[in-house]
């Protein structure tokens, strides 16, 4: 029998603002522990929270971005239960009414090869809601120790509906959410950090059945590969079971991302009741179309509307594109390179290989680079007048990349130029001519290749320096002379 | 509106995170049980058609800008702690 | 009459400090020396400072001097000694709520209300006993113990604010600032001869007062007089950005505005509600409150009957509401962060159900488990849900009646002060000792208690005065207007 996988994810987003969900205490990573408190963050008596209008703004605008209904009014709940990390031990968060709800991602499948685009699909979302993060457990021998910098970050939980298929689609699916959020300046979501969190919902059913099977909760998807591993490692693990005859049981379970095996987690002793209630501390938020027209008028074009424009617009290819567009500043980056040279195929070049090659052995990020788009504009215009050669080229940019000197004064300082003197290229060429009688013979015979033969000395003498394609012409007037 | 008899403490004690001893429990379940008895009058309430009041004077967007500020020191951040060590509260470990 | 300086009332003192005839630290000596001397029997405080309340004082004496060095003006409560319910926190201090949880807790910061007392000038004076949490209405639930009432040392000042009630009858405090979710400041102040004021809800901000019941607790004064109240509820009151319920409303000048309406001599329209004067109400209490409405009839307000039909159903609605509301709040004692630790916890689950079962007392807990039950799996609807729209019922017969009357006029207790003890075991009997206090609450109403006789045996009794939303000076006037016409509150427990 076959199957087919049903797959929900819940992802967790943190919100990249600069204080908390609901006080003003600064947000951040990487901080000495129990160094980002208040007193309403350690939740002492007598504290209160008040929203954070940022992380209201930037909700609105994942949504928007997503094509999710936000919702007129919204409001808070508590989420009761009691874990050393959460300091009221309750959560705050949206129950029954999310500020938004419906949507979808636009995913793209992995092609039949790297350089080929693969199939585009939508993934429906069910909701995105805000709440906050709770504090950082760190196990040790016999007691845990408790940071509470992480707490009360705001945190925006988007459940897809159970429609993704496989692994490779929840890989997808993350890729291009993850793009989706850095566009919107929403997340970084670097998962190394916690930024983005992922849980899976994974059942199996035989193909064409339409009743779900028994749903596996799958926890600790902490890295990209990690997600689409554990998912397929559950998916070949409740195929199993159900072809040796066995019945998968509703639980959760623990991917290790090392061992690549999972575990159940010893079911709660005591079944959650998280005994909702909405949060008499706080105040409902009511969205309406003006703040929403504010937040659209930051919105930027999604990434995948963005290559589709690239390729028609500058007639640059997928392989460019691909790498191009999931860096928002990249693309920017690109994107002006390309106006102001003009040579948007040549930018792309530029800036796909020998940018990221550089970057990449110097371990720098765009922002720190010193070649700049107009950089990369002045070097293929160079190029494209023939002031330089290729090789040449290439040396100029290396030079840039190290000096951030504009590729004219690159040229100039390492005396890069061209060969242009067309008295010595004249000279150059007719010594070759008179020096092969034999090739001259070919050539005039018809021989195409024969031209070669005269190249190389000519090179020789120019030293490198001398452009290929106005030899070639100098050889053949001469020749035809 | 449910039965008061429904009401089981061991469960709800649970929930509350709070051992009681049995000597407790018969108390309180009793008075607890004569408490929900005289609730259960609200079941004449006809509420039909009624919204429920959440806050007495509700306003909406109520928020702050996203504006840090100074907060507490670590020392005072862990000023109160039953136990701590290296800047970090000290919990006994978390059985799952 | 010529009284010690400590049985002054406010405005009395403030005018005595402002003609240099007493120093803030003379005065606070006085209030010390009182304290010293009555505390054995009251046990009003959980805590206090003498040492910080004289810097204190002499700060005030300086700041004063400065003020009329430069004619600048002086803040209202300029060298006043307040005390502070033991659940509103002053940075540095002891915050205990009265429980063992938070038995060596130090409050890192300054409540709101703090800040605008110390903005205000005046002193703040030791930590208020309670019952734990403010859940209660004796004071009997203090894990620290019970708070006796001044007029009768054998029975309970009332509750939860009991030690910022007795304090103020007892001399050991000028004025106090206690809090209310179901009567907690009104109740008490009735039964020590005392003026009690709950602001509407969202009046004064609650950040940094421990949460009992959020949607109902409103912080207030307690003093003695109505003026007094109006004075410490104009220092207290306005929108805090730090409490996302407080309303964003102009705070108006309480004092003068209440004289001026009293020297108008506006006739109130007052409504009587018969639900409020039915079965358990003690004949002397209502001997005492139908007098009083006499007493607004000879000022020629007109006095109307009106029903508050879901009555019956407050303190129901309520217990469900507040306990809801306590099982959240307090889950945050746990013994982790800060609070009592139980000391053999063998994991952190088990660290949660010993720290908080030696934590919390008998009531808190009752309550927690109350509020776990209505609002877990199942039962949530049937009893939460239910509870918030019979909520929308009471509030609409309040507002209803507002159609027709200015105030509402009821009794605040059923009875006066009971005995120690007489209802420590029957909790149900306890909570229905609110019933006439408790709708205010639901209803997020200003309410006032204000002194109007004795019983026979000489055991205060409180009239209750239900406002308007936000119209605070009105309520007070309609206080002030039959205060001016009597001599309770120039009685004196004898200690
Ligand atoms: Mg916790
Ligand atoms: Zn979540």
């Amino acid at each position: 029998m076959t199957y087919e996988a049903v797959i929900g994810l819940e992802v967790h987003v943190q919100l990249k603002t600069r204080s908390k969900m609901f006080t003003r205490a600064a947000a951040g990573y990487g901080h000495p522990e129990n160094t980002l408190t208040d007193p309403v963050v350690l939740a002492l008596p007598g504290t209160l929270p008040v929203m954070n209008k940022d992380a209201l703004d930037k909700i609105i605008k994942a949504g928007l971005l997503l094509g999710c209904e936000i919702a007129p009014v919204c409001k808070w709940d508590r989420k009761n239960y009691f874990y050393p990390d959460s300091p009221k031990n309750y959560q705050i968060s949206q129950y029954d009414q999310p500020i938004c709800k419906g949507g979808s991602v636009e995913i793209e499948l992995p092609g039949p090869a790297r350089n080929i685009m693969g199939e585009h699909k939508s993934v429906a979302l069910t909701r995105i809601h805000l709440e906050e993060d709770v504090g950082k457990l760190n196990h040790g021998d016999g007691a845990s120790l408790v940071d509470f910098n992480r707490a009360g970050t705001p945190l925006m939980e988007i459940v897809s509906e159970p429609v993704i298929r496989s692994a490779d689609e929840a890989f997808a699916y993350l890729t291009a959410l993850k793009t989706v959020m850095i566009y919107g300046g929403i997340s970084d979501c670097d998962m190394e950090k916690g930024q983005l969190r992922c849980d899976a919902n994974i059942s199996i059913r035989p193909v064409g059945q339409a009743a779900l099977g028994t749903k596996v909760e799958l926890k600790n998807l902490n890295s990209f590969s990690f997600v689409r591993d554990g998912i397929a490692h559950e998916i070949r693990r409740q195929t199993a079971v159900l072809e040796s005859g066995g019945k998968i049981v509703q639980e959760t379970r623990d991917y290790d991302g090392q061992t690549g095996t999972s575990q159940s987690l010893r079911s709660k002793e005591m079944a959650h009741d998280y005994r909702y209630f909405p949060d008499p501390d706080l105040m409902p938020v009511e969205v309406d179309q003006r703040w929403k027209d504010s937040i659209r008028a930051t919105c930027p074009e999604l990434p995948f509307d963005r290559q589709r424009r690239l390729q028609a617009e500058y007639g640059i290819p997928y392989t460019i594109t691909s790498v191009l567009v999931p860096d928002r500043d990249l693309g920017d980056y690109f994107e002006e390179a390309a106006r102001l040279s003009g040579k948007a195929q040549a930018a792309g070049n530029w800036i796909t290989n020998d940018l990221l090659r550089e970057l990449g052995a110097a371990k720098k990020s765009l922002s720190e680079s010193k070649v700049k788009p107009v950089h990369v504009a002045g070097l293929v215009k160079l190029v494209e007048e023939g002031t330089i050669l290729s090789n040449a080229a290439k040396e100029v940019f290396v030079d840039m990349f190290n000096t951030g000197d504009l590729p004219e004064a690159v040229v100039a300082r390492r005396g890069l130029k061209a060969e242009t003197n067309l008295e010595d290229l004249e000279r150059w060429c007719a010594e070759a001519i008179a020096a092969n009688p034999k090739s001259v013979a070919d050539y005039k015979g018809g021989k195409e290749s024969a031209l070669n033969a005269f190249k190389g000395p000519v090179m020789r003498q120019a030293k490198g320096k001398a452009d290929p394609k106005r030899v070639d012409e100098t050889l053949r007037r001469l020749l035809a002379g | 509106m449910p039965k008061p008899e429904d009401f089981n403490l061991d469960h709800v004690a649970n929930l509350a995170r709070i051992n009681l001893t049995e000597e407790e429990k018969a108390r309180f379940a009793s008075q607890l049980g004569d408490v929900l008895t005289y609730i259960a009058q609200l079941n004449e309430v006809n509420v039909e058609g009624v919204e429920p009041t959440a806050h007495a004077f509700p306003v909406v967007n109520v928020w702050a800008e996203d504006v840090p500020e100074a907060g507490l020191s670590v020392e005072d951040a862990l000023r109160n702690a039953p136990e701590k060590r290296d800047n970090m509260f000290v919990v006994p470990k978390v059985v799952e | 009459m010529s009284q010690e300086l400590y049985n002054r009332p406010a405005s009395e003192l403030s005018q005595m400090l402002a003609r240099g005839e007493v120093s803030a630290v003379e005065l606070m000596k006085s209030v010390a020396e009182r304290t010293r001397q009555v505390e054995p029997r009251v046990h009003a405080f959980n805590s206090m400072d003498e040492a910080d309340a004289l810097a204190q004082a002499a700060a005030s004496d300086q700041r004063r001097a400065r003020a009329k060095a430069t004619g600048s003006a002086v803040p209202a409560l300029e060298g006043i000694p307040i005390g502070i319910k033991d659940v509103i926190s002053v940075a540095g201090q002891p915050l205990t709520a009265s429980s063992r949880m938070l038995e060596n807790f130090v409050s890192p910061y300054d409540a709101t209300v703090t800040g605008k007392l110390k903005a205000a000038g005046a002193i703040c004076w030791g930590r208020l006993n309670l019952d734990e949490f403010a859940m209660g209405s004796s004071t009997e639930n203090s894990a620290f113990g019970v708070t006796s009432n001044p007029w009768d040392l054998t029975r309970v000042p009332g509750g939860s604010s009991g030690g910022s009630a007795a304090a103020v009858a007892a001399g050991e405090a000028i004025a106090s600032l206690g809090s209310d979710t179901g009567g907690s400041i009104r109740q008490p102040a009735a039964l020590c001869n005392i003026v009690g004021l709950k602001p509407s809800y969202g009046r004064v901000s609650r950040y940094g007062l421990i949460a009992f019941a959020s949607s109902l607790d409103q912080i207030g004064p307690f003093a003695r007089s109505v003026e007094d109240a109006a004075t410490v509820l104009e220092a207290i009151s306005g929108h805090d950005p730090k409490d996302s319920t407080s309303l964003k409303l102009e705070v108006p000048h309480y004092a003068r505005g209440m004289a001026e309406l009293v020297k108008s001599g506006r006739k109130w329209k007052l409504g009587i509600p018969k639900e409020y004067f039915g079965e358990g109400l003690d004949p002397e209490v209502e001997a005492s409150v139908q007098a009083a409405i006499g007493e607004y009839k000879k000022l020629g307000c007109e006095i109307h009957e009106v029903s508050l039909p879901h009555t019956k159903y407050a303190v129901g609605a309520y217990y469900i509401i507040a306990t809801a509301e306590c099982s959240s709040n307090l889950a945050r004692f746990d013994g982790v962060r800060y609070g009592h630790r139980s000391k053999d916890a063998k994991d952190a689950l088990d660290l949660y159900f010993k720290s908080r079962a030696e934590g919390f007392g008998p009531e808190v807990k009752r309550r927690i488990i109350l509020g776990t039950y209505v609002l877990s799996s199942g039962y949530y609807d049937a009893y939460y849900l239910r509870a918030q729209k019979v909520r929308t019922l009471i509030r609409r017969d309040f507002l209803e009646a507002y159609k027709q009357v200015d105030a509402i006029v009821t009794p605040t207790s059923p009875t006066p002060a009971f005995k120690k003890g007489e209802k420590a075991a029957n909790p149900l009997a306890m909570y229905l000792n609110d019933i006439y206090t408790i709708g205010v609450n639901l209803a997020g109403l200003p309410g006032i208690s204000i002194p109007c006789g004795f019983t026979s045996s000489g055991l205060p009794i409180g009239l209750q005065i239900i406002g308007q939303p936000f119209r605070e000076t009105e309520l007070l006037a309609v206080a002030r207007a039959y205060e001016e016409r009597n001599t309770w509150r120039m009685q004196f427990p004898k200690l």
